[in-house]
């Protein structure tokens, strides 16, 4: 009756879509042997809404709201990424002060997004403390783009052209007292998991991943400068004005969770010291759009004026405006990696296509990759090291 | 209280068994976190310090059978909606749902092939959070209201 051999045998257990540590709606297929994950089989597609469909049938402006709603956790810059697309079709001139309100927005969306990213990864593992330690800074920058936009996460402030509209005296005054706080904040947190035994041993070696495989597998972000590989788009391919601010970019040998926390942690700090730098050189005064009249709407005190300026807003907003024909991709360093978006003009008020390169997508492609070989209770460190969002995998 | 007016000590209190009942099941409404899309990063928000659900008995769960609400938070997807489903059924009666935001309650700005139009087209729905996404007030008025229904309900007598 008794045992005499050990047999191995595959066991499939399915984790997901409704799952406290998927970051949302993912399911995993997981083939366990014993508890030694075999293989990873993601499933997407359960919040797939039809985006770049929608996409189609709207004027470029109409579109900036659905970009708002992919990467949910930084939603500045999907704006920023779609609206450097849109200007690409034009070569518009963006005025100073709106380029620089543009680095501080998509800057704070990056600190935003990696606070949910540390409060939900350690809240996986087992270290309760940082969520609420995060989402305490993190609401003070939602609140800031509540002064600022009037709305806290999906404010589709940044236009093609420039931005919806100036920002209110006080946004400046908190931004600079957050600014000269942070670094301490980073530190509370830090002081809670950098050193942490129980945090050294659930990440370091989990989800190890070679230079080469972050090539091969087309990854990019955190994900890519954890393992050694030095590149970052807001430098080798800068857009905006980011070749004005003097930053580091971090990089971690390692290629594991533990030296991706490390990077994600050292970027905040390294986007507050670009915000403290935009703060210092920005011009007092300034437009925020361009004054192109092909894509900018005329300003109310103009239209209430001059007939050919009413016209021309009725028909912006209206009819919406026409690029040349041709197609364009520009991608930007979000904080999930590149997120890019190719619009493919037939030269009418609405794109014939609309492609979304979406960093989470491409890294949940390696996911199997990294947890082959581990235990099935890290496979929940690993989804939280790759920092996916849904939205932006299933568009 | 005019019968018993005086016969009973201080210290004793008389009440019905249905608001003890809707007391007990008002103050500690454990919902469970079903975030789907945008609006469960607002609903982690109410969660955390600022916002201190807890302070209202409202701890999430992660799991349908030990909770009393399922708040729907963000967009109901065909591909997702069986799932829904089968979680809402798998949740023990007394059972009520929150639609969070425009996506649950109306499918919102995604009025497309893939969308269902609104949760409350495989599920009842008792509340309806308007916003995109809602704020956590919102949210909390939401609860707030559920509260205030519970406490109607009568739990011996239909």
């Amino acid at each position: 009756m008794g045992r005499t051999e050990n047999v191995s045998e595959v066991v499939t257990v399915n984790m997901g879509p409704q799952h406290p540590s998927t970051h949302g709606v993912l399911r995993l297929v997981v083939d366990l042997d014993g508890e030694t994950i075999v293989n990873v089989d993601p499933d997407v597609g359960f919040l797939h809404r039809g985006t770049e469909k929608l996409a189609e049938n709207r004027t470029y402006h109409q579109t900036i709201p659905l970009t708002d709603r992919l990467d949910y956790l930084s939603p500045l810059s999907n704006n920023l990424a779609y609206c450097l697309a849109v200007e690409k079709f034009f070569d518009l001139e963006i005025p100073e002060r709106a380029e620089y309100l543009r680095v501080i927005l998509a800057e704070m969306s990056r600190v935003a997004s990696h606070l949910v990213w540390i409060a939900t990864h350690a809240l996986d593992i087992g270290a309760m403390t940082v969520f609420l330690y995060a989402f305490r800074e993190r609401e003070e920058i939602l609140d800031m783009f509540e002064v600022a936009t009037g709305q806290r996460m999906t404010s589709s402030w940044i236009r093609i052209g420039g931005l919806r509209d100036d920002m209110p005296e006080d946004f400046f005054v908190r931004l600079a007292d957050f600014v000269s706080r942070f670094d301490k904040c980073v530190d509370e947190y830090e002081n809670l998991l950098t050193k942490n035994r129980i945090w050294m041993g659930r990440t370091i070696g989990i989800g190890h991943l070679s230079a080469e495989d972050t090539m091969v597998y087309g990854t990019s972000g955190p994900l890519m400068r954890g393992s050694g590989v030095d590149f970052d788009l807001r430098r080798d391919e800068s857009y905006g004005i980011y070749d004005r601010f003097e930053w580091e970019i971090p990089v971690e040998e390692a290629g594991d969770t533990y030296a991706r926390y490390k990077v994600r942690m050292k970027e905040m700090r390294e986007s507050n010291k670009i915000l403290q730098q935009a703060l210092e050189q920005i011009p007092a005064e300034g437009s925020v759009m361009t004054d192109d009249p092909r894509v900018a709407l005329p300003s109310h005190e103009d239209v209430y004026e001059r007939m050919e300026a009413l016209i021309r807003r009725f028909y912006i907003v209206s009819k919406g405006f026409k690029p040349p024909k041709g197609e364009t991709y520009q991608g930007i360093e979000a904080p999930k990696g590149e997120l890019g978006f190719y619009l493919v003009s037939e030269g009418e008020e609405r794109p014939y296509r609309m492609k979304i390169r979406s960093p989470s997508f491409v890294n949940l492609g390696v996911v199997n990759k990294m947890a082959k070989g581990h235990m099935l209770a890290d496979i929940v460190a690993i989804i939280g090291t790759n920092d996916v969002v849904l939205g932006e995998i299933d568009r | 209280m005019g019968l018993i007016d005086g016969k009973l000590p201080e210290n004793v209190l008389t009440t019905t068994v249905d608001n003890v009942i809707n007391y007990c099941r008002k103050s500690s409404l454990w919902p469970m976190t079903f975030g789907l899309a945008c609006c469960a990063i607002e609903m982690m928000a109410c969660g955390a310090a600022k916002y201190d659900f807890d302070r209202m008995g409202i701890i999430f769960r992660a799991t349908p059978r030990q909770s009393d609400v399922m708040i729907v938070a963000g967009t109901v997807t065909r591909k997702m909606a069986p799932v829904v489903r089968k979680v809402y059924l798998q949740m023990p009666e007394p059972k009520c749902v929150i639609a969070m935001g425009s996506c649950a309650t109306s499918g919102g700005i995604y009025d497309t092939y893939s969308t269902v139009q609104g949760v409350d087209e495989i599920v009842p729905v008792d509340f309806y959070v308007p916003g995109c996404p809602p704020r956590p007030e919102a949210l909390y008025d939401a609860i707030v209201a559920l509260q205030s229904k519970i406490m109607t309900e009568k739990v011996l007598r239909k």
